[in-house]
């Protein structure tokens, strides 16, 4: 996989198209909500797309990723079959881990995704060991590590750079920064609001970057791989990005304005960057068009799939409380 | 790792030639923890296996106990097999997130996608003079978690070969080191090369009480067992050894037997292991006793550090032989 970003018609469109099906996939998901047929937390992604999608375009299949709670988008971006995303959010056995984990525990082995991880910070050390296991094992993966603004606040973030630079073990740590942990901002919660700063002082290389461009994220995640893969150790990328959405569906949002949230939607990264590949002549809006056409259809599929899906039988609530063995 | 008298072997000694073994039988298996590597272990477990196996399988970590465990959770759901060392209990506790959080959920939560075949050590108990924050016996609060296997190994024999089952468990395995078994000394069955992780066992046999127990108790209960048998009553003495899942049979099978039940835990009475023994002898074994059920647990303090103050927080053969001895001959004690 090359370093440098392909601004070709194809891979531009392709980037459009699968910031599109998180945006739909998640609109549709709200509506499931509203009709109680996903239950519990649903935090959406709404804003942050061009961060998941950016930095999963420069990962190949044997990389790993290890995510947030927030986490449709990684999700999807990586590659997790719509189908069975939305059958997990909706509590059926055939969703990607039988609707034991909902929303916030997104696994799929075969995609090397390790969660899902609802506890902020938590997900960091494991990438620690995903990567430590890669390396030990000879293969030169890199493991994509998400986390938000608030994980930055927790002792495991502070543990796990400071072990994965001491090891020098190959992950790329991407800080989607969208200065709210839940309702508290970044400079009510940090004495150092600048992300990239904390990462420096642990000696793993780090770049800002602005998540609201799906094209600069990744750039600058493909240049980090590359270096990763070259034995350079871990590096940090901190995306500069915006929640548009309240943090989850039980959020009165207090905590902003609403002037606040306009700007930042004006900075959108799905409007940006297809205004500008319009201005470009890089798409017509017959193309988006259909891109948006087929999207909805793909999302349609998954629906129908999630609502004739089956719940998984109350006889298997203990399987896999201990395993009987570990899967190949 | 002084040479113990002939044909015995420390509890130490056995520690380090079971981490020894499990390295040179399987690739896939490093050690990670605190001073586990240049320093030889905080209980001189791990000396010279740096030498031997070098910083890629010995792994000196930061004082970083949720980076490091959460690390070896990562590594073991990414095909490795860690053992990783928590020098104490009570620092276990910073690590507590991964444990409970991850090792014990993912596996579930992940509809069988994933097994995390991680083994922690940690060390665990009261008795050194060393106060409240290195002293406590918290291995009940992890028996409460589903998805771990608890193990507490209080004779050689297990501690010799407990690890190579445990790194057989395709599930996270904690396996509790008393701190005052590691100078223990014990004979080793050269016929023994395995043992099993599910079983509780009969360590002395009897018929008037049973006395269950585990870790440094078992070996406070075959103490006091030495003491009633001197009385005329025969202590039957059973070691938990799996704290996690219970083997409920072997523990009925002894009440069904003996009839009385003195359990004895270093952890604390309130909400402990201890209490889920009893509650499952009063479930599933109510008519078989002829005496209420008594418990012998550490007393309800932080461990103090003056030696008078920490023996009498903890539990003594004495008052294990007390307690049985109540039962026994009520109204004599």
């Amino acid at each position: 996989m090359s370093a440098k970003i392909h601004l070709d018609r194809t891979h531009l469109h392709h980037l459009l198209r699968q910031m599109i099906r998180i945006r739909h996939f998640e609109m549709k998901c709200v509506e499931l909500y509203q009709a109680q047929k996903i239950v519990g937390f649903l935090h959406l992604y709404d804003g942050e797309e061009a961060v998941s999608v950016g930095v999963i375009e420069a990962l190949t299949p044997e990389d790993a990723i290890v995510g947030t709670y927030r986490e449709h988008g990684q999700a999807l971006a990586r590659g997790i079959a719509m189908d069975r995303l939305m059958a997990e959010m909706m509590g059926k056995l055939e969703g990607c881990c039988r609707g034991r984990g909902g929303s916030m525990h997104i696994f799929d082995r075969a995609k090397r995704f390790y969660g899902g991880n609802a506890i902020v910070g938590g997900g960091l050390p494991l990438a620690v060991g995903v990567a430590l296991a890669d390396k030990r094992r000879g293969l030169n993966a890199v493991t994509a590590c998400f986390f938000g603004d608030g994980a930055v606040d927790e002792g495991e973030f502070h543990e796990s750079l400071n072990l994965a630079s001491l090891w020098q073990l190959p992950v790329l740590f991407v800080c989607e920064n969208n200065l709210y942990s839940m309702g508290m901002a970044l400079e009510r919660a940090e004495a150092e609001t600048d992300v990239s700063r904390k990462a420096a002082s642990y000696r793993i290389p780090a770049v800002v970057v602005d998540g609201m461009d799906v094209v600069a994220v990744e750039a600058a995640a493909r240049r980090a791989v590359e270096q990763i893969r070259s034995g350079g150790g871990p590096q940090f990328l901190e995306c500069r990005t915006y929640r548009f959405r309240a943090h989850s569906m039980y959020d009165a949002e207090l905590y902003r304005t609403k002037q606040e949230v306009e700007a930042w939607r004006k900075k959108g990264p799905i409007a940006r960057f297809r205004n500008w590949l319009q201005e470009s002549g890089l798409i017509h809006q017959e193309e988006v068009q259909r891109i948006e056409t087929e999207v909805d259809t793909e999302i349609a599929a998954a629906v129908a799939f999630a609502e004739a899906g089956t719940l998984e039988p109350v006889e298997e609530l203990e399987r896999f409380v201990t395993m009987e063995g570990v899967p190949p | 790792m002084s040479p113990a008298a002939t044909g015995t072997i420390t509890y130490r000694e056995a520690c380090r030639q079971a981490i020894r073994d499990a390295l040179l039988a399987d690739p896939q298996a490093f050690l990670m923890g605190e001073d586990v590597g240049r320093y030889g272990g905080c209980y001189a477990v791990t000396k010279g296996l740096l030498d031997e196996f070098g910083e890629d399988r010995i792994r000196d970590t930061p004082l970083s106990e949720s980076a490091f465990v959460g690390a070896g959770i990562g590594a073991a759901l990414a095909g490795l097999h860690p053992i990783v060392e928590i020098m104490t209990v009570n620092f276990s506790l910073l690590a507590l997130d991964q444990i409970v959080n991850n090792a014990a959920t993912i596996p579930h939560m992940s509809g069988g996608q994933f097994a995390v075949p991680l083994v922690i050590r940690i060390a665990t108990g009261g008795g050194r003079r060393v106060a409240a924050q290195h002293s406590h016996s918290l291995e009940g609060w992890y028996a409460h978690i589903p998805g771990l296997r608890v193990l507490a190994p209080a004779v050689v024999e297990d501690a010799r070969y407990m690890l190579a089952a445990a790194l057989a468990d395709p599930n996270p395995v904690l396996i509790f080191e008393h701190v005052m078994l590691y100078n223990m000394e014990g004979a080793l069955d050269p016929s023994v090369n395995a043992v099993d992780i599910a079983r509780a066992k009969i360590r002395r046999a009897g018929s008037n009480v049973s006395l269950i127990a585990y870790g440094n108790g078992l070996i406070k209960a075959l103490a006091a067992a030495e003491l009633l048998s001197a009385e005329g009553i025969a202590a039957e003495v059973v070691d938990l050894r799996v704290l996690r899942p219970l083997d409920t049979a072997t523990i009925l099978a002894s009440v069904a037997k003996t009839r009385r039940v003195v359990i004895v835990d270093e952890g604390w009475k309130s909400g402990s292991l201890s209490a889920e023994i009893g509650v499952r002898i009063a479930e599933e074994g109510f008519f078989d006793l002829d005496a209420p059920l008594r418990r012998v647990c550490g007393r309800e303090v932080p461990m103090p550090y003056a030696a008078h103050l920490e023996d009498a927080a903890l539990p003594q053969p004495a008052d294990i032989a007390a307690a049985a001895r109540g039962l026994v001959r009520p109204g004599r004690t």
